[in-house]
C-alpha cells in the first residue's frame, strides 16, 4: 500500500509487547516521561489572553507512551479487555519522515530509530498529520516544571522548546550511553548483546510485557518473538512496517490491531 | 478632497465616508492583529488545535483562499499566453485577488507553525521528497510574482504615473508581463498540484491517501483542476460585490459570462475526474486497506451529506449551470453557480483537512471533533480584513478597471 520504499538496516531495534501480559498499569508511561524530561502539562490561566491551559486536556499532553485500553466488543461473561502500549513504531517505512519539509526527521543507520532533530524542527506539524498511530506530540506551551521537580532533570536529554513536534526515539541516549560502554568495555558498539541496551519502559515494566532488542539478532530475545505466530503488528495493512511488535494468543485482539473488515479472513 | 489621486474621469466616494468605511475594517484587522500578537507571545496553545488535530480552520482557510485566488494565474495565462483579449477588463483585479490570497495565507501560515522565526528552513534544509517543501517554494517565489504584477498598476496610479521613470518601468513591465505570466502559470500549477499531493500521500489516512502516477497522486491533479474551475469564478463574485457595495459598474457582463465558461469548463473537467477518483477510492483504495466506504463517515459534522454536497449541489450541478449558455447569460444564475463552486471547493479543502485527520485509524481509536476557537477565527477575520482594505484602497486610488468608465457613462 505505502508508495515508499522500505528502508532496510544491519541492526533493527524493536519491541515485543505482550498484550496477554499488560496489565495497563501506566508504569511505562512514567518511566517515560521520566526519563526523557518530559515536561508535565501543568495548569495555566491568562483569561484576558484566553488562555485556558487544562492539566486534563490528554490532546495536549506529551504522551511518547500511550496506552490504549481495548476490548472484544462483546458482553458479559464473554467481555474481554486488553491493553496496547503505544510507542512511537520506528516504521521501516515512516509515514511522517517523507513529508517533513526540512528533514527534521529521519530514518537513518541508527539500529533504524526514527530520528526527530528538535532544533531543525519549524512545527508545521505536517508528521503529525501523517502519523495513524498519533505518536507524534507538539509543544504547545513552554515547558515548566512544578518547583523543585526541575531538580530532577536527567542531565542527558535536552529539554524541548515549544513549538516543536517530539516523539518516542527509544530512549536515544541509553542507546549512546550503551554504545560508549561497550567501546571502554572493548565490546563492539555495533554489535550490543542483548539487555546492553533497554528502554525505559521496558526496564520499569512489571509484567516484563514489553521485551527490547535487536530484532535482526537471533541472540536478541525479541527476534524469536517477533518471528512468532502470536506476533502481529498495529496497522500492517498501511505498509508502514512498525517496528514494534505487539503479542497476544487471542483471535480477536489480532483482528482488532489489523483493522480486519468483520467478515475478512485473517491474512 | 483627494479626488485628485482618483483614476481619471472616475467618481468615488467622499473621503469621509471612505476613511468610516476604513475605520470599519480596521476593526477586524485590530482584532487579528490582537490574536496574532497573543499567539506569538504565548505559542499556538491557545488555538483550538491539539494532537489530534495538528491541522484546523487556518490549513482550510489557506487551502481554501488559495484556490479561489488562482483565477489570478489562470486568467493570466489565457490572456498573455492565449491571447483572449477580452480578459484584459478584468485582469487587474484577478492579480489583486490573488495578491490577497496569497500573501494573506502566507500570513496565516506563520502564525500557524510553531517555531515561525525558522520559517526559512524550508530553503535552507530542503526535503526534496516533501510536498510541502515544493508548496513552501513555489507559494513564496508565486507571491513575488504577483507582486511584481500587481506593481504596474500601482505605478500607474495617476500621479504617481507623472513620473517619467516609474511612467516608464510600468510601461516596460507590462511589456514583460507574458513572461511572468508564464512563470507565475508554472509555479501556480505546481503548488496547487502539491497543496494537493500533500494530502495524497499520507498513505496512513485512508481518507486522503491516493494512489497515481509517477510520483504524484491523484489529489495532485485534483487540487489544480478544482483550483482553476473555481478561481476565475470567484473573481466574478468578487467583481459583482464590488458593484453591489458602489453602486457602480466595473465589468461589462459578457466577461463575467466568460470567466463562468472558462471555470464552467474546467469544472466539469474536475467533475469527471473528481466522481471517477471517489469511486475508485470507494471500491478499490478503502477495501485494500481494510475499510470500508461508510466507516470514513460519522455523525454531522463528518457525515455523508458534506461529500454528497461537494459532490452534486456544489459540483456536477454548478458544472450544468456553468456549461450551459442559456444559464450562464442571466446574471443571477450565474452568480448562484459561482457561489454553489466556490463552496463545493470550500468544502472540498475542509474535509481533506479535517476529516482526514479526525477519522479513526486505529480500530480501537475513535472520532473526535475539532472545533476552532476564537484564536484561529481572529486571524482569519484580520486576512478578510486585510483582503477589504488592499481592495479598498485599489478600487479608490489605482486605474483597476478599464471599461468603468465608459460603462458608468451618463
Ligand atoms: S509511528 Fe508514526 S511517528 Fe513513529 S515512525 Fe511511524 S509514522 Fe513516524
Ligand atoms: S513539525 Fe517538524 S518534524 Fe514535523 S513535519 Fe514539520 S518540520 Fe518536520
Amino acid at each position: 500500500m505505502s508508495g515508499h520504499a522500505t528502508k532496510e538496516f544491519k541492526v533493527r531495534w524493536g519491541m515485543v509487547i505482550d498484550v496477554d501480559k499488560c496489565t495497563g498499569c501506566g508504569a511505562c508511561m512514567v518511566a517515560c516521561q521520566v526519563e526523557n524530561n518530559i515536561a508535565p502539562a501543568t495548569p495555566e490561566m491568562d483569561a484576558w489572553a484566553g488562555v485556558t491551559h487544562d492539566a486534563s486536556n490528554k490532546l495536549r499532553t506529551l504522551t511518547w507512551m500511550l496506552v490504549y485500553e481495548i476490548n472484544n466488543k462483546k458482553a458479559f461473561p464473554e467481555y474481554e479487555a486488553a491493553y496496547m502500549p503505544r510507542p512511537c513504531m520506528q516504521c521501516a517505512s515512516p509515514a511522517c519522515v517523507p513529508v517533513c519539509p526540512v528533514v527534521a526527521t529521519d530514518k537513518n543507520e541508527e539500529g533504524g530509530i526514527v530520528s526527530q532533530v528538535y532544533p531543525r524542527c519549524i512545527g508545521c506539524r505536517y508528521c503529525m498529520a501523517a502519523c495513524p498511530y498519533h505518536a507524534r506530540y507538539f509543544n504547545w506551551f513552554d515547558p515548566t516544571w512544578p518547583t523543585g521537580m526541575d531538580k530532577g532533570l536527567s542531565p542527558s536529554t535536552s529539554v524541548r522548546p515549544r513549538g516543536v513536534v517530539e516523539k518516542c526515539n527509544f530512549c536515544h541516549t541509553r542507546f549512546q550511553q550503551a554504545k560508549d560502554k561497550a567501546r571502554q568495555d572493548g565490546g563492539d558498539p555495533n554489535n550490543l548483546p542483548d539487555g546492553a541496551y533497554v528502554t525505559a519502559c521496558a526496564e520499569v515494566c512489571p509484567t516484563g510485557a514489553i521485551v527490547f532488542g535487536d530484532l535482526n539478532n537471533p541472540e536478541h530475545k525479541v527476534h524469536a518473538l517477533a518471528h512468532s505466530k502470536y506476533a502481529f503488528r498495529l496497522l500492517e495493512k498501511l505498509g508502514l512496517g512498525p517496528q514494534v511488535y505487539y503479542y497476544s494468543k487471542r483471535e480477536w485482539v489480532h483482528r482488532l490491531g489489523d483493522n480486519y473488515l468483520p467478515n475478512e479472513k485473517k491474512a | 478632497m483627494d479626488s485628485k489621486l482618483f483614476p481619471e474621469g472616475i467618481e468615488r466616494c467622499s473621503l469621509g465616508k471612505f476613511l468610516a468605511w476604513l475605520a470599519f475594517i480596521s476593526l477586524g484587522l485590530a482584532w487579528g492583529a490582537y490574536a496574532a500578537g497573543i499567539i506569538f507571545w504565548k505559542g499556538i496553545g491557545v488555538t483550538g488545535l491539539d494532537n489530534y488535530f495538528g491541522f484546523g480552520l487556518w490549513i482550510t482557510f489557506d487551502l481554501a483562499v488559495i484556490a479561489l485566488g488562482a483565477g489570478a494565474f489562470f486568467t493570466g495565462f489565457l490572456k498573455y499566453i492565449l491571447k483572449i483579449d477580452q480578459l484584459k477588463n478584468i485582469i487587474n483585479l484577478t492579480v489583486i485577488v490573488g495578491f490577497i490570497c496569497y500573501s494573506g495565507a502566507m500570513l496565516v501560515l506563520t502564525l500557524d507553525i510553531g517555531q515561525p522565526i525558522r520559517a526559512w528552513f524550508g530553503y535552507w534544509h530542503p526535503n526534496v521528497h516533501s510536498m510541502l517543501t515544493e508548496v513552501i517554494f513555489c507559494i513564496t517565489c508565486y507571491c513575488l510574482v504577483l507582486v511584481i504584477e500587481y506593481l504596474p498598476l500601482i505605478l500607474e496610479q495617476k500621479q504617481l504615473n507623472k513620473i517619467p521613470f516609474l511612467h516608464h518601468l510600468a510601461h516596460q513591465m507590462h511589456v514583460h508581463m507574458a513572461l511572468f505570466a508564464g512563470i507565475g502559470t508554472f509555479l501556480s500549477t505546481f503548488h496547487q498540484g502539491s497543496l494537493g499531493g500533500m494530502y495524497g500521500v499520507l498513505f496512513g489516512r485512508p481518507y486522503a491517501f491516493r494512489e497515481g502516477f509517477f510520483i504524484w497522486p491523484w489529489t495532485f491533479f485534483l487540487f489544480v483542476l478544482s483550483a482553476v474551475g473555481s478561481g476565475p469564478v470567484f473573481t466574478v463574485l468578487v467583481c459583482t460585490f464590488m458593484e453591489k457595495l458602489t453602486g457602480r459598474k466595473l465589468v461589462d457582463f459578457k466577461v463575467k459570462a466568460l470567466m463562468g465558461k472558462i471555470a464552467g469548463t474546467m469544472l466539469t473537467v474536475y467533475m469527471f475526474f473528481k466522481l471517477l477518483d471517489t469511486w475508485a477510492w470507494a471500491v478499490d483504495v478503502l477495501p485494500r486497506m481494510g475499510l470500508t466506504f461508510d466507516q470514513m463517515f460519522w455523525g454531522t459534522v463528518y457525515g455523508k451529506w458534506m461529500l454528497w454536497t461537494e459532490l452534486f449541489i456544489c459540483g456536477v450541478i454548478p458544472a450544468i449551470m456553468l456549461i450551459t449558455p442559456a444559464i450562464r447569460n442571466r446574471p443571477a444564475l450565474l452568480y448562484l453557480a459561482g457561489i454553489l463552486d466556490c463552496l463545493g471547493i470550500v468544502i472540498n479543502r475542509y474535509v481533506f483537512t479535517v476529516q482526514t485527520i479526525a477519522l479513526p485509524v486505529m480500530p480501537f481509536d475513535k472520532w473526535y471533533v475539532y472545533v476552532p476557537n476564537w484564536a484561529e477565527w481572529a486571524p482569519s477575520v484580520m486576512i478578510i480584513a486585510y483582503g477589504f482594505l488592499v481592495m479598498s484602497l485599489s478600487y479608490r486610488y489605482l486605474p483597476v478597471f478599464p471599461q468603468e468608465k465608459a460603462l458608468n457613462a451618463k
